[in-house]
């Protein structure tokens, strides 16, 4: 069942919306989903708070071993593609936050055992913003973040 | 002697390959010390040849298929780690960094310096006819060198406009380019472009750039590089394009289309065409030159960026110490002004020496090509009494480079203020559009230099204050970026009506302050009419900017005292790149 619950879990973090689309093509219960859903942390209003409410603690650890690639500045902020690799051994979460959203918790993959420690998805962006990936293993938290850019637009060149 | 390609660029560095030859022919300069005359006197282009491999660049020279004034800036202004260097130096501080006798040609080319006498002295620039003559004889002097095009070559007039480029591509396949890597060229719309592509450039022109993919699966879009022999030396150019061109331009022309600077992709090509045996590796880039230059510090195994978009017309390359070696970093200037030249000598498989040289492409210094001035007038032909339509004349100088205003910018602003009552007008930061000198007539075809564009409308928005200050807070952090990877190359956008200050070295959100209308402070709360043109958010209905500044030159007749409503700059002073 474990396979099950990170399936419905990765359906209904695909950048919001994918679980209407689950729950519409009969994939899902209603309250599979809602059992799966971590709602405190997508409804919190500051990182910290997302990090206390997924992960139980805000203390993040900079590593090295993480790496987020994602544009210096956004083409379209209503899809930002976003993908995080590490090398962090038994990663057991990634989660994708974005500073300044006003909900700033974007995405959150539970890895399964011997999962290799790569997501990629596009999230959405109010403003410019620190984008943070944060990576759960052996009870720690560990993080790297870039900063990317929403802009008008225009005037170039 | 076993010297490695690092050292060998070090002492080339040292020894100054560079040299700008056409003092030598001027009898009016006196000789010049810092720049090696490398040519004869009274033969301006005849270039000793220098080792196997060359190369001939232009970039962003915007339609102009004739010669034309063009006056680089005075405000030019580098800010954080850029502050100072190339290509942020003005007037006399570029002039001594290069070692450029004031009052001579190429003081006149590279500077806005005196610009109007020394424009008659001189007389124009560039041209694809003249170009043309340039380009035959350097291949003559060195056969198999290939011409590079950095892109902005279909936007900027309007016959490039109304053949839809078809103008600029018949005259590229005429001048001989080989490869060419886009910016503008997709304001066009991304079927307009594969149909140039697979149609008129087939076997002729490689079109490469590396950093467009499509957005559903990553996959690229154009070959990043093509492979050339070279006398014998196996040569990959990859291409760069406008890493910015969906967020600069409208997104909406090329909706499958994803850009971004990607290093880490370049990197890749750089390694498997050095796998495939290049031995010579140049990326053709739109970058911008501060964006090359970052690019040169942290990608390995490129001998030289080409680059454009940023209209810096350098003397000199700029050599970059890498993890893996060292990259020069070139930039060609604009408006058909200068040509590129770049000579390297490759021996035992790799770069031992090079030359490079920026020529100004003096129009009275090179008769003009027979074919293609042919071609020119019969391309022309049906629109030339339109083009030629005397609007008004003006008095003054006539110009647009520049980081915070211009004169023919104020007229754009000034006539969008006029003709749609608006309180404060808004005009894009383009870095092209040509110079008219006081006296001459101001036609059709110059307001069209200054605003061919496939997104021309004109627009009229209530605005909050708050609005509008967010407005110039996001142009400004694109100019003023510390990281050039998150600058987008422009300038800032031009303001009618409204005063302003600006600090550039402040961070994004406190740059702009004293804002004025009418001298009292504008009210963060309260809605103004602003009128603009180029908005890149979807198409919109209206009237071209271009019939909005005609109709304002014809009731106007004559142009004086032009008001030129420049931001107070803050905290700047001394700044090399500030005249």
């Amino acid at each position: 069942m474990i396979n099950m619950k990170r399936r419905t879990f990765l359906k209904g973090t695909v950048a919001a919306g994918a679980v209407g689309t689950a729950v519409g093509a009969g994939l899902l219960t209603p309250r599979m989903v809602m059992a799966a859903w971590p709602s405190a942390a997508f409804e919190a209003k500051s990182v910290d708070s997302v990090l206390d409410t997924l992960l139980g603690s805000h203390e993040l650890e900079g590593s090295d071993k993480i790496s987020i690639r994602a544009p210096d500045i956004a083409e379209n902020g209503a899809v930002v593609p976003v993908s995080v690799t590490t090398e962090i051994a038994n990663p057991e979460s990634i989660s994708i936050v974005a500073e300044k959203n006003a909900t700033p918790l974007t995405a959150s993959f539970l890895l399964g055992a011997g999962a290799e420690g790569f997501v990629s998805t596009r999230i959405k962006m109010g403003q410019t913003s620190s984008v943070i990936a944060v990576v759960k293993a052996d009870g720690k938290i560990y993080s790297t973040g870039k900063e990317v850019k929403v802009t008008i637009g225009g005037c170039g060149g | 002697m076993n010297i490695s390609r690092r050292e060998f660029l070090q002492m080339l560095a040292v020894a100054s390959a560079s040299g700008i030859s056409l003092s030598a022919c001027d009898s009016d300069s006196v000789a010049q010390t810092g720049v090696k005359a490398s040519a004869k006197p009274g033969a301006p282009y005849e270039l000793p040849p220098f080792g196997n491999v060359s190369l001939m660049h232009y970039t962003d020279c915007h339609a102009q298929l004739l010669p034309v004034w063009f006056r680089e800036p005075s405000i030019n202004l580098g800010i954080g780690d850029m502050k100072g260097r190339p290509p942020h130096l003005v007037g006399e501080k570029f002039l001594a960094h290069y070692g450029i006798q004031p009052g001579s040609r190429e003081a006149h080319a590279f500077t806005y310096l005196n610009f109007v006498e020394a424009a008659r002295q001189f007389g124009q620039i560039g041209g694809f006819a003249h170009l043309a003559t340039l380009v035959r004889k350097v291949r003559e002097q060195r056969p198999g060198a290939l011409l590079l095009d950095g892109g902005d070559t279909w936007q900027g007039s309007g016959t490039a406009y109304w053949t839809k480029a078809q103008d600029m591509v018949d005259a590229q396949k005429l001048l001989g380019v080989d490869i060419m890597t886009p910016h503008w060229e997709m304001t066009y719309g991304a079927d307009r472009v594969m149909e140039i592509i697979e149609n008129d450039f087939q076997g002729q022109i490689d079109f490469v750039a590396q950093n467009v993919v499509d957005n559903d699966w990553g996959e690229p879009v154009f070959p990043p590089y093509v492979m050339k022999e070279i006398n014998g030396v196996p040569t990959a150019i990859i291409g760069q394009a406008f890493p910015y061109t969906p967020i600069a331009n409208p997104g909406y022309m090329i909706p499958d289309w994803s850009f971004g600077i990607r290093d880490d992709r370049m990197q890749k090509m750089v390694d498997e065409a050095r796998g495939k045996g290049a031995q010579v590796v140049i990326v053709l880039s739109h970058n911008g030159m501060d964006v090359d230059l970052k690019m040169a510090s942290r990608v390995t195994g490129i001998d030289a960026i080409m680059g454009g978009h940023t209209h810096d017309a350098i003397p000199r390359p700029v050599v970059v110490d890498n993890a893996g070696g060292q990259t020069l970093v070139t930039n060609a200037g604009s408006n058909t002004k200068f040509l590129g030249v770049l000579d390297l000598d490759v021996r035992n498989g790799k770069v031992a020496g090079y030359r490079y040289h920026l020529l100004p492409v003096f129009a009275s210094l090179l008769p003009a090509d027979p074919a293609m001035a042919a071609y020119i007038d019969k391309v022309r032909a049906p629109y030339k009494d339109k083009l030629a339509e005397k609007l008004a004349v003006t008095d003054e100088l006539l110009y647009r480079r520049g980081n915070f205003n211009g004169t023919f910018d104020q007229l754009i602003c000034d006539a969008m203020i006029d003709v749609q009552g608006a309180q404060i007008a808004f005009s894009p930061g383009f870095r092209w559009g040509v110079s008219v000198l006081p006296g001459e007539p101001i036609t059709f075809e110059h307001v069209m230099t200054q605003t061919a564009i496939t997104y021309p409308t004109v627009t009229l928005n209530n605005m909050s204050g708050t609005r509008i200050k967010e407005i110039l807070e996001d142009v400004a952090d694109n100019l003023f970026n510390k990281d050039p990877y998150y600058q987008q190359g422009g300038d800032m956008v031009r303001v009618g009506g409204l005063k302003y200050s600006i600090t550039p070295a402040a961070t994004m959100g406190s740059r702009i302050s004293d804002l004025e209308l009418d001298g009292k402070p504008l009210d963060p709360d309260k809605e103004y009419a602003v009128a603009g043109w180029a908005s890149v958010a979807a198409p919109v209905e209206g009237r071209p900017v271009w019939d909005v500044v005609a109709e304002y030159l014809r009731d106007k007749k004559t142009i004086h005292d032009i008001e030129l409503n420049q931001p107070t700059i803050k905290g700047e002073s001394g700044n090399p790149g500030l005249a």
